[in-house]
């Protein structure tokens, strides 16, 4: 065994794939942001919330309908995602002739009403919500124990997140979507219901918040407030990523996960920070981000 | 629903008003956390204590009026000091009680000296209130920091948890939690192994907890608050730290982060408390009372809760007994003087700096196996006297004590 | 073409009113000033010297968005920071609280121009992020700091004398230096706006691509905006702590940011006035809703999103619109 400025060669292999697992998060959130950024040209300032209620629904589908984690895991992003067409319909269509911020603005309403809601129906300390019994326990790899849920959460972040790609990079409906967000009104001309495109976009990037709820209930806390600090993180890997490409957002995403993880072995003080500092540095650097184009 | 009374003023006048002459008029503010971080630790369930002790109260005195007001600080020191501002010169409030977030506490506290009320700290953790910033108006009732530290911290080394490992919240709460329980641990012939210090609101604590595992020590200090304790425990669970023979130590860890995490995650956890629901049939009883007042059958009140109730009945008992509550500094007086009883806390003093002494209870979170019914969390594993659960006098440097 | 975030300039009839606006806008501000004068005396002073630092600091937001048309989501950073070194100066170091009302404000404007030359190299979304991301980073610094004192901030910050002579303790005493920062603070914004470099700023607002045609170089005009905005934040910050004799993490921390966009869309992005109207509603609304206790947020996000949806110019932009003046 040898030594990486003094911490075992395996401890650090360990702490390598842990940061591969919060990266998971990170990349399936700004996934969601880059997707509704595409098509719809706004921050999705309410997407913390969302992952909450993704959470919140997994604990509300538990108790009250008996319905597991497995389950939750389509139900509860279909349900989120449904509440993100009504936002859509409701609030957001009204918005895309404007300013961009006043997107920005808006969800970040939507954001405080979800939480202060959830807040006075719940509490704040947070719900329970256990690992699922197939998913419990795990494995010795030699240089660590790896938790089964740990490992399915890498799978399962991974999986969607390809998909995700191809079916928008790689499909004739990605090649709609691509195009209605460059030239809708010739999109509009192909005879498709460009708007209609436009709320599924928004109702699926929601989903994809919900779904990332739902993989964090069993190891993180569910509370009300479980999105707000995150979403702030999230918008720096997206700033670093630049939101020019989809395959951006998950690489951006997996690799900040890592470089966090590797920073709370050797400097755990700055840890919360470490995504920040890269920002700023990125920015001075390459403005327009890693992936990004200029604009 | 869920009822705030707000400014909206409850009179809980006695149905014989003015058939004794010497009727005394109080009138007391629940400051507390209605809406964010704290308030299910304070908040509604602070207000709803506060009308039981007035209820009690006036019922064995009708002479006394007691009105009651509440507020939310919003967890904002600015806020919650014009309210208390505004109370004092306006409102004409006497006593301000609960306050959990110490940033409000301490703001709280000086005013209240500055205008010469009585404040009764219950959610606040900051043992800073009867240290160097301890003054004649503010009485710290149910815990503070250093309690917490030493409670667990001592108990846990007597019952063999002699190596530790500390995962600490990085700013100065933290940082106080550590060093005080380091240093009961030290003294009672613990060793700590290491630390880590995490950032606050730190979602994944897997990599700090590979650190603490491969420590070995018996026991992992957490010095943190809230969704962090809750993140660690829940990762914990995950990593098999329990399983591998290791135990977590909660330092500030309340009934509902316990309610938070479920008993399946959170077995085994220890930590230091003053006071529990179930411990005896005295504060059963109250729980019902208290889970009707409140609307919550489901809820269960906190110790924080359970010291609006005895602080309030015993201000309240202090004031008859000078007929009058207009000098807050004699009203304080008149508390150390007389020793504290009530259903709650049982018998009990408050010392000239201002801290109340009761016993504090070293428990440990059932497993799901050992739970009979809802709220069944704890079982006690050691009491500490109410003696030796709070710092000495001398270490505290509260002016007052000195001189 | 898109709506701007702020538009005043919607009434074709602004220009030819030139001269009554310039008489509404005197005869608003000596409503203003008298209304400041004579409320103590029916109010609580303490709560309406924190009201005017609030103003101040909502004011100082809306240079940035009304008139550069850049949405900074991270102002927590230049309030909150001014606040803490304004209290530390004047508790540890002893400084007179001119002294360390300035020493807030140099830290202010030394952050803002850090984090101005960072945020100006992206625009519009970008930028709100990149300012909200910067501001969470020096939150954290700022609650990890041994000297700010974590969750229980500086407390008991001393007025102290001004100019070592002058007893701020009086409470009468303290509401004239306030009065007097905030009306300074105030007019300093409206002779920047109305000056030529005020009108280049909204040229860049209006469209950037044909100002920087036009020869300006808009990189270094916004960065100007960007540090007085965050000075005049600095102000109001560091007056505070000394008004309230604290600096907590609150006023440093994500939702203070929010707070003052909130502050500034309900009174009129882009108005001179709406900022104060908009900071004294949204407090007065905080203080009683604090009876409300659990709907606070709540009650926020929904005045967020009718704002938003309903009414884009805020109270003064409607008013002005509707008497078609320009205040």
């Amino acid at each position: 065994m040898f030594e990486i400025l003094g911490i075992p060669s395996s401890a650090l292999f360990g702490q390598l794939l842990i940061g591969l697992i919060n990266g998971s998060f990170y990349a399936l959130l700004s996934l969601g942001l880059a997707v509704i950024f595409g098509m719809l040209n706004i921050i999705n300032f309410s997407h913390g919330a969302q992952y909450m209620l993704g959470a919140f629904a997994a604990y509300l589908l538990l108790q009250y309908s008996g319905l597991g984690y497995w389950p939750a895991l389509v139900i509860a992003p279909l349900l989120v995602g449904a509440t993100g067409v009504i936002v859509e319909r409701l609030f957001l269509q009204w918005l895309y002739k404007l300013d961009h911020l006043y997107g920005l603005l808006l969800t970040f309403g939507l954001a405080l009403i979800i939480e202060g809601v959830a807040r006075n129906y719940f509490g704040s300390a947070g719900l329970p919500y256990i690992v699922p019994e197939s998913l419990q326990g795990g494995r010795n790899l030699g240089f660590m124990f790896l938790p089964n849920y740990r490992a399915w959460v890498i799978v399962a972040s991974l999986t969607i997140c390809i998909s995700t790609w191809f079916v928008i990079e790689r499909t004739r409906l990605g090649a709609y979507l691509r195009a209605a967000t460059e030239n809708p009104t010739l999109v509009r001309a192909f005879g498709i219901n460009v708007p209609r495109m436009i709320t599924l976009t928004y109702g699926f990037g929601v989903a994809l918040a919900a779904f990332a709820g739902v993989m964090a209930a069993p190891i993180y806390n569910v509370s009300p407030q479980m999105g707000s600090e995150l979403i702030i993180v999230v918008f720096a890997v997206v700033v670093i990523g630049g939101m020019g490409s989809i395959l951006g957002a998950i690489v951006t995403g997996f690799g900040l996960g890592v470089i966090e993880g590797m920073t709370k072995v050797f400097f755990p003080e700055a840890s919360n920070t470490v995504i920040f500092v890269i920002m700023a540095i990125v920015l001075l650097v390459r403005p327009a981000g890693l992936f990004g184009r200029r604009g | 629903m869920r009822k705030i009374l707000g400014l909206a003023t409850l009179v809980v006048a006695s149905a014989c008003g003015g058939a004794n002459a010497q009727q005394v008029t109080v009138k007391v503010g629940v400051l507390s956390d209605m809406s964010s971080l704290y308030s299910d630790i304070g908040g509604a369930g602070s207000v709803a204590a506060a009308k039981l002790a007035i209820a009690d109260f006036t019922k064995a005195n009708p002479n006394v009026k007691v009105e009651l007001i509440s507020g939310d600080h919003q967890n904002k020191p600015d806020i919650g000091l014009q309210l208390a501002n505004q109370w004092y010169d306006v409102e004409k409030v006497d006593l301000i009680i609960d306050t959990p977030n110490s940033g409000v506490a301490l703001a709280v506290s000086q005013t209240s000296n500055a205008k010469n009320k009585v404040f009764v700290v219950s959610g606040a953790a900051a043992s800073d209130l009867t240290g160097p910033k301890c003054n004649a108006n503010t009485v710290h009732w149910t815990y503070d920091t250093w309690m917490l530290a030493n409670g667990t911290g001592k108990a846990l080394v007597k019952t063999g948890g002699d190596t530790w490992f500390f995962l600490t919240s990085d700013y100065a709460f933290g940082h106080a939690l550590e060093r005080d329980t380091m240093a009961a641990v030290e003294k009672n012939g613990g060793k700590v192994l290491g630390k880590v210090r995490h950032p606050l609101n730190t979602n994944d604590f897997s990599s700090f907890l590979l650190q603490a595992q491969a420590s070995k020590a018996k026991i992992i200090g957490l010095a943190n608050a809230g969704g962090d304790t809750i993140n660690a425990i829940k990762a914990g669970a995950e990593f098999g730290i329990v399983k591998g023979g290791q135990k977590f130590a909660g330092l500030l860890v309340f009934a509902s982060d316990v309610n938070a995490l479920g008993l399946q995650t959170a077995q085994g956890l220890t930590l230091t408390e003053t006071w529990y629901w179930d411990m005896n049939d005295a504060n059963r009883a109250w729980t019902k009372r208290w889970q009707a007042e409140r609307g919550a059958p489901g809820k269960f009140p906190t110790m924080v809760q359970a010291g609006v109730y005895s602080g309030l009945t015993h201000y309240l008992k202090s004031v008859v007994a000078l007929k009058s509550a207009t000098d807050g500094k004699a009203v304080v007086a008149q508390m150390k003087k007389t020793p504290t009883d009530d259903a709650l806390f049982g018998k009990g003093s408050i010392r000239v700096d201002g801290r109340k002494l009761h016993p504090a209870y070293l428990l440990e979170v059932k497993a799901p196996s050992e739970s009979k019914y809802p709220g069944d969390f704890y079982k006690l594993r050691a009491t500490i006297p109410a003696d030796e659960a709070f710092r000495p006098l001398k270490d505290g440097n509260c002016p007052m004590a000195t001189g | 073409m898109e709506q701007r975030l702020s538009d005043p300039a919607a009434d074709p009839h602004a220009l030819q009113r030139s001269t009554l606006r310039g008489n509404a806008e005197s005869i608003g501000f000596a409503i203003m000033v008298a209304a400041l004068v004579v409320t103590p005396f029916f109010t609580y002073p303490l709560f309406l010297m924190q009201a005017m630092c609030f103003a101040l600091f909502a004011c100082a937001f809306n240079l940035l968005i009304g008139y550069v048309g850049l949405l900074s989501f991270g102002h927590a950073l230049y309030f909150g920071w001014a606040s803490y070194l304004s209290a530390y100066a004047a508790k540890a170091w002893g400084f007179t609280p001119e002294l360390a009302i300035l020493t807030g404000t140099a830290t202010a404007a030394l952050c803002g121009l850090v984090a101005g030359l960072l945020a100006i190299r992206r625009q519009g979304i970008y930028f709100a992020m990149i300012t909200l991301a910067l501001a969470q980073m020096m939150y954290f610094f700022a609650l990890q700091a041994k000297f700010t004192g974590g969750e229980d901030g500086i407390q008991a910050v001393p007025r102290g004398h001004l100019f070592g002579v002058i007893d701020l303790r009086n409470e009468a005493a303290m509401y004239v230096v306030v009065l007097v920062i905030f009306l300074a603070g105030f007019l300093f914004i409206h002779r920047v706006v109305n000056s030529p470099f005020g009108e280049v700023l909204k040229a860049i607002r209006e469209n950037e691509t044909r100002a920087i045609s036009l020869g300006y170089r808009t990189d270094r005009y916004k960065l100007i905006a960007f540090v007085l905005s965050a000075t005049l934040a600095g102000v109001a910050g560091a007056t505070k702590a000394i008004v309230l004799q604290l600096a907590s993490l609150t006023d440093v921390n994500w939702p203070m940011s929010g707070e003052v966009v909130l502050m500034t869309l309900v009174g009129g992005l882009g108005t001179i006035f709406g900022p104060v109207v908009g900071s004294f509603v949204i407090l007065v609304m905080q203080f009683k809703l604090a009876a409300m206790g659990e709907w606070v947020l709540v009650i926020q996000g929904v005045i967020f999103v009718a704002c938003v949806l309903l009414f884009r110019r805020g109270v003064i932009g409607e008013i002005a619109n509707w008497l078609r003046i320009r205040l």
